[in-house]
This record gives C-alpha cells, sequence and structure tokens, in this order.
C-alpha cells in the first residue's frame, strides 16, 4: 500500500460527545480547528507555541496542549473542552462542574483569558487522583505549574483547587 | 505563529514511513510533537513534509530486562511515570529514568511528548539527552537499508543536530541497567516548575564490595553544547559514604565544565549551579547506594 502524502484532509472527530467533520490543510493545529473551523472559541489561545497552557483540552480523556497537536493527528478521537466540562442537569439545564464552581466561589479568575486551561487541566487531574484522599500542596502546585496567569498571583487558583478537591471528596464519600 | 505549509501522511508501518522519507526531499519525523510543533509554530523549522509515526503499530513498548530499559519510540513520558508494571519494572533495573522523566515540562506536555522523540531532538537542556548520556546508552536506527545501534557518542554532533542524515527513523532508546551497588539522583534548577532547566544535574554513584566509593559520574543539563559525562570519582575514591567529601567532587566538577550564559543565567552562576547540583545529587546518590548494598 502507497502511503498518501496529503496538504489538505478531513478530519472526523468527536468533540464533547458531537460527532464533527471538517476538511483542512494539514497544518492546521488542534486549536485552531476547534475555534476557527468548529467555532467553539472557549478553548483559547495564548503564546501558540504551548508555554501558556491555556489552550488545554482532552484528547480520549488526557490533557493536551491543542496548540501543539495537528488537528489530523485527533482523526477518529474524543476530544473535550471547556465547552464539555459542565454536565446536564435532569431539568434540561446544566451544572458546573465543582472546579468551574470552585473558581466562580473563590474568585480564582480575573480577566479570564487563561482560565479555560487551568479549568480542563485541573478537572482531568482531580478526576483521575483518588477523590478520597486529602490533596497535598505538591499536587496542588503540580495541577497549576502547567499554566500560566498574569492577573491573579495564582494565590485563588490554588484555593480553587482545594476547594474543588474537598467538594469532590465529599461527593465521593 | 502558525507553521509554514508542509505536507502530511500518516504510515501504517515501518517501512511504508521510510518509503515517503525517501521519496519526499525534506521530510521530517513527528512523534510527540511536543519539541517539532514549537520550532514550527516559531518557523525554526520548515520541513516539506511531516512523517507522523504515531499510526506505525509496535513502537510504544516499554522492555525491561537485567540488562537495561529498552523505550520505543512511541512512549510517552507519562508512560515511564505512570503507576503500571512496565514503568514499575523500569523503574527497578534503572532508577535514573523515571527520576529524570519527573523533571520534564508540565503533565499536558509529558501526556504527549516520547522519552525517544526528545532524544532525536538532541537539546542540550533536555532531560533525556543527560540521562541517555550518563547510563552509555544507545539509539536503534532503521533506514532503508535496516536497523543498527547508534552509541549516544555518535549520536549527538551539536545544540538539536544529531549525526542522523538521510532517511531514517530511532525506533527506539536503550538505557543499560544500574550497576550493582549503586544510586542516583536527579535534581534541576528551573525558573518555573517545569520549565526548562537553568541547570540539571544526574549522577550516578558506585560503592565498592567494602561500602567504599568506586566511581561517580555525572552529566549536566544546559551546561554544554552536546550532553557529556564526567567522571568525578578522583575528589573522593576510597572514601566511606558518609566521610566522602561531596563538595570536593562538586568543586571538581566546576572545573571540567564550560557552560555559556544567556539571558537566563550567566556563565559563573552556571558554573556555581554545577557546583551545588552536584554536591547535593551525589549525598543523596550514595545514601541510596548504601541501601542497594546493604539489601
Amino acid at each position: 500500500m502507497t502511503t498518501s502524502v496529503d496538504s489538505e484532509r478531513t478530519v472526523t472527530v468527536t468533540v464533547n460527545g458531537v460527532l464533527r467533520e471538517a476538511t483542512v490543510p494539514v497544518r492546521r493545529v488542534l486549536s485552531d480547528l476547534l475555534r476557527e473551523d468548529l467555532r467553539l472559541t472557549g478553548t483559547h489561545v495564548g503564546c501558540a507555541h504551548g508555554v501558556c497552557g491555556s489552550c488545554t483540552v482532552l484528547v480520549d480523556g488526557v490533557p493536551v496542549r491543542s496548540c501543539l497537536v495537528l488537528a489530523v493527528q485527533v482523526d477518529g478521537a474524543e476530544v473535550t473542552t471547556v465547552e464539555g466540562l459542565a454536565r446536564e442537569d435532569d431539568r434540561g439545564g446544566q451544572v458546573l462542574h465543582p472546579v468551574q464552581e470552585a473558581f466562580r466561589e473563590c474568585h480564582a479568575l480575573q480577566c479570564g483569558f487563561c482560565t479555560p486551561g487551568f479549568l480542563v487541566t485541573i478537572a482531568a487531574g482531580l478526576e483521575a487522583r483518588d477523590a478520597t484522599a486529602e490533596i497535598t500542596e505538591e499536587e496542588v502546585d503540580e495541577l497549576v505549574g502547567g499554566n500560566l496567569c498574569r492577573c491573579t498571583g495564582y494565590a485563588n487558583i490554588k484555593k480553587a483547587v482545594r476547594h474543588a478537591a474537598a467538594t469532590m471528596r465529599d461527593d465521593a464519600r | 505563529m502558525k507553521p509554514a505549509p508542509f505536507r502530511y501522511a500518516d504510515p501504517r508501518s515501518l517501512e511504508e514511513a521510510l518509503d515517503v522519507l525517501t521519496a519526499e526531499h525534506g521530510a521530517k519525523v513527528l512523534a510527540g510533537g511536543q519539541s517539532l510543533i514549537p520550532l514550527l509554530a516559531m518557523r525554526l523549522a520548515a520541513p516539506a513534509t511531516l512523517v507522523d509515526i504515531n499510526r506505525v503499530p509496535g513502537l510504544d513498548t516499554v522492555e525491561t530486562t537485567g540488562d537495561g530499559v529498552r523505550v520505543g519510540a512511541l512512549v510517552r513520558h507519562d508512560g515511564l511515570l505512570r503507576d503500571s508494571p512496565d514503568a514499575t519494572a523500569a523503574a527497578r533495573v534503572q532508577p535514573l529514568l523515571a527520576r529524570a522523566t519527573a523533571n520534564v515540562a508540565h503533565p499536558a506536555i509529558r501526556n504527549r511528548g516520547t522519552t525517544v522523540g526528545s532524544i532525536a531532538h538532541a537539546d542540550p537542556s533536555g532531560e533525556m539527552t543527560a540521562v541517555l548520556a550518563l547510563t552509555g546508552g544507545s539509539v536503534t536506527v532503521a533506514t532503508p537499508e535496516g536497523r543498527s545501534t547508534v552509541g549516544w557518542q555518535d549520536l549527538f554532533v551539536g545544540p538539536l543536530e544529531t549525526s542522523l542524515a538521510g532517511p531514517a527513523v530511532v525506533v527506539d532508546a536503550f538505557f543499560p541497567a544500574l550497576p550493582a551497588r549503586s544510586g542516583t539522583a536527579f535534581a534541576e534548577i528551573s525558573r518555573r516548575k517545569g520549565d526548562y532547566a537553568v541547570c540539571g544535574a544526574g549522577v550516578v554513584v558506585t560503592l565498592d564490595e567494602d561500602r567504599r566509593v568506586a566511581a561517580v559520574r555525572a552529566s549536566y543539563l544546559s551546561v554544554g553544547l552536546v550532553p557529556e559525562v564526567h567522571d568525578l570519582t578522583e575528589a573522593v575514591a576510597g572514601k566511606p559514604v558518609d566521610g566522602a567529601d561531596w563538595a570536593a567532587a562538586g568543586a571538581l566538577a566546576r572545573t571540567l565544565v564550560d557552560p555559556d550564559g544567556d539571558i537566563h543565567a550567566s556563565a559563573d552562576y552556571r558554573r556555581l549551579l554545577v557546583g551545588v547540583l552536584t554536591e547535593r545529587t551525589l549525598a543523596e546518590a550514595a545514601a541510596e547506594a548504601l541501601e542497594r548494598t546493604a539489601a
């Protein structure tokens, strides 16, 4: 079989549970696929080369920098963005993720630009750990260390991580 | 910025990958992409074609034997850290690997970036290049002519430059086992946890049968143009672990390195850090060597 070498590809990807398709130049990165082709502008692009973390999304359940993954590489994958964190409630409304609640509660955002990346990273990190265990300061630092925030000084973001971990612990018990 | 236009192939076998690399002039292999895609985004690199090996089967295994750990080209950094039988076996035979990997960037990068990719990227501030050198490791290179083993001394030519030329895929990296009666440690100083190290050090201390220091080797990050291994044995040879003057080994290390200064740190400051990190990591590695000798 001869491998095809393309300048353009059609990508099929499940985003927040919905099957989406787009035909894109192969140099399109995932963050631009989400924002420009699929019009999901919740994912923010800060530095566009993997330093700031604001474009973090989940690919097949694990956090990745969407500016450092090509759209063609997620063909067939499942992507979760910040728009997919909230859950439906039984009356057709939406319930915020505990991390989103905690950010609101603890005033963990000011301008909000970096917030989607923090929310996705922290939500995935807290869901991957044993919810019944007390969260350590080291874990908190690791969860926020890969994302840049230029407004808050991180104190309230770290408070929100601890708050969300406590909520998830209460829910798990 | 956005990457300059390129063409893309995602072959389903190593043979097909080598076919495309041969046919396409100026093609580059894409694995985890966590070093390559930033280079593309900053337009520091503009390959005509990317050959994505992520859909090539058989490259995602960690094989551990008594001789060492063989890490396939598609094993993500996280694969050596995550709680799994493969990671546990690898950490038992060569503990330095996971110890250094824990310092690689941030979790979201470690989920995607690969051990072998960061070696092929040949960044002298990379953790994996230093570990390959310090353990005396090698890589397996597949070309249309067949496979060959390239030792670390022959691999690294300069910053972001390896000796590999023409169509080639690095299919795995081999890290020899930690010798008996040995301990390791790894530490780095960075402006922010997970950022590029201003300076980093990995060390191996080996004791003799009387639990005296027999060999001390160190490798540093962000210090030279290519990874180097320095023998610091003469500063502490024959000393018992609790009587060894690790500061003397640190002082010796400072005379052996030749760091450059940049916006993050002066050459003098880097040399100072080499001494500090050497002293600190050697004490830790020696304690571990003693523990492993007792066991």
